[in-house]
């Protein structure tokens, strides 16, 4: 137990910051993959063959390929790609990018996939009827959108949503092997140092579960925020 | 884009895939198993046993697969007491700490599938049978597990999907499957896309059998046939 205290004997708040920092990946992740949902959702409900192709290549792809082999592939092309654009512009020296950078993308684009098959889900289930009202009262398109059409997906995609988040945070604990120091990557330092694998093991499920159980607290007020009036 | 690399790693990631595959049908296999063990035991009216089954499920959903796997097998093996009995025969393998998180994890979701899928019953099925005058042991295998197992199908085909994905997670623990053998060449030849495209091509190949076997077995025991 004392491993777990804090300061210079302790292994206490190195974990802290672990955590935070996967805290901070998954935040970042999420907020990434909701930008690539917001590109995905419109071409897989588009009227055009070749946009949905697009959309449900990205989706089919990313959701059948292991997390950890895309992983792989930002972390040893990623500085690669940049290298390559940079020596585009004549910029030939090494460049290296950030863990933190390359594992928010890797798990944002993977957490997007999910998130861009929620939005559309929950598009899809909105009554033709609204849109179609919308139009009528002569409502422009975006007022359409941001009052009329969110506010009824929000409520339909936050249960999903909610699941995407757990996966996320999750997937975050496959970064580690990328080096960057998040909840699983200190305890195997920690695990290392101390040879004592079990406990610091066993400390960051204990940490994993408690973020998972204050996130679904927090989801679960948001969806009764969104759900009201039903 | 070298295509070279591409043909001669194809070989060597296919014969990747079948350790893939192994670790994959056998800890569905022990999962299944599992899995319906603890959806009993969360059905069940006493309160004890019901709690336990959901801490279980509560326990190995919300922590990441990698966790569980790097306390089987880093953590077991530090207690002393283990390393003496039989188990340890079985626990010093990284194939065998692989397989019992797997089945583990995949046992918890399991669980939760057909959990959901016997709830979905409705009483009146069961009233039915019983109104015949069916005991209640034929009623359980014969009205309610066909009803489940039609019922958990789509959601069980997803966690196929997703178990075979978490597969990759024993290259952590120095198994060769496809995604370990992937990184090693990925580390050797530093031609990331090339390689994550054959070995994601054969991943995604994986996804469309499953989810076409599952399409097909749905569409034999749907209800209106």
């Amino acid at each position: 137990m004392e491993l777990l205290v804090f300061g210079k004997t302790g292994w206490g708040d190195e974990l802290f910051y672990a955590t935070l920092m996967t805290i901070a990946v998954s935040v970042t992740a999420m907020l990434i993959g909701f930008f690539f949902a917001l590109i995905f959702t419109p071409l897989k409900l588009s009227k055009y063959k070749l946009f949905n192709l697009i959309g449900n290549f990205y989706t089919t792809v990313i959701r059948g390929v292991p997390e950890l082999l895309v992983i792989y592939l930002f972390f040893f092309g990623g500085s690669g790609a940049i290298m390559y654009v940079a020596s585009i512009f004549g910029y030939y020296e090494y460049i290296e990018i950030n863990a933190f950078i390359t594992g928010s993308i890797a798990i944002g684009i993977i957490s997007g996939a999910y998130s861009t098959e929620v939005f559309r889900g929950a598009i899809q289930s909105i009554d033709k009827g609204q849109f179609e009202a919308a139009k009528v009262l002569g409502i422009n398109k975006f007022t359409q959108f941001y009052k009329i059409i969110l506010p009824q997906m929000l409520r339909m995609a936050i249960p999903n949503l909610s699941n995407v988040w757990q996966i996320t945070l999750k997937d975050t604990s496959l970064i580690s092997v990328t080096g960057l120091v998040e909840i699983m990557r200190q305890s195997y330092i920690a695990a290392g140092s101390t040879r004592d694998p079990l406990l610091f093991y066993s400390f960051a499920a204990v940490l994993y579960l408690m973020l998972t159980y204050l996130s679904m607290k927090i989801i679960n007020r948001l969806e009764t925020k969104y759900s009201r009036g039903y | 884009m070298d295509f070279d690399l591409m043909f001669s790693s194809l070989p060597k990631l296919l014969g990747a895939s079948v350790v893939t595959l192994k670790l994959l049908s056998v800890s569905l296999f022990f999962g299944l198993i599992v899995g319906f063990l603890f959806a009993i035991l969360r059905i069940n009216k006493n309160i004890f046993i019901n709690k336990f089954a959901y801490g279980y499920s509560y326990l190995f959903r919300g922590t990441p697969l990698l966790v569980q796997i790097f306390i089987i097998y880093f953590g077991l093996g530090q207690i002393e007491y283990l390393r003496s009995t039989f188990l340890w025969v079985i626990l010093k393998e990284p194939y065998w700490c692989a397989i019992i998180a797997f089945t583990l994890n995949t046992g918890a979701y399991t669980s939760e599938i057909l959990r959901s899928a016997f709830q979905t019953i409705k009483p009146g099925m069961i009233e039915a049978g019983k109104s015949l005058g069916i005991p209640n042991k034929i009623i359980f295998y014969k009205i309610q597990i066909p009803i489940a197992i039609r019922q958990s199908l789509p959601a069980y085909g997803n966690e196929i999907i997703l178990m075979m994905k978490g597969t990759s997670l024993a290259s952590t623990v120095t198994l060769m499957d496809l995604t370990g053998v992937a990184k090693y060449i990925i580390s050797t030849t530093f031609k990331p896309i090339e390689v994550f495209i054959v070995a994601g091509g054969i991943y995604l190949f994986m996804t469309f059998i499953i989810y076409n076997v599952i399409k097909f077995l749905e569409k034999k025991y749907s209800f209106n046939t």
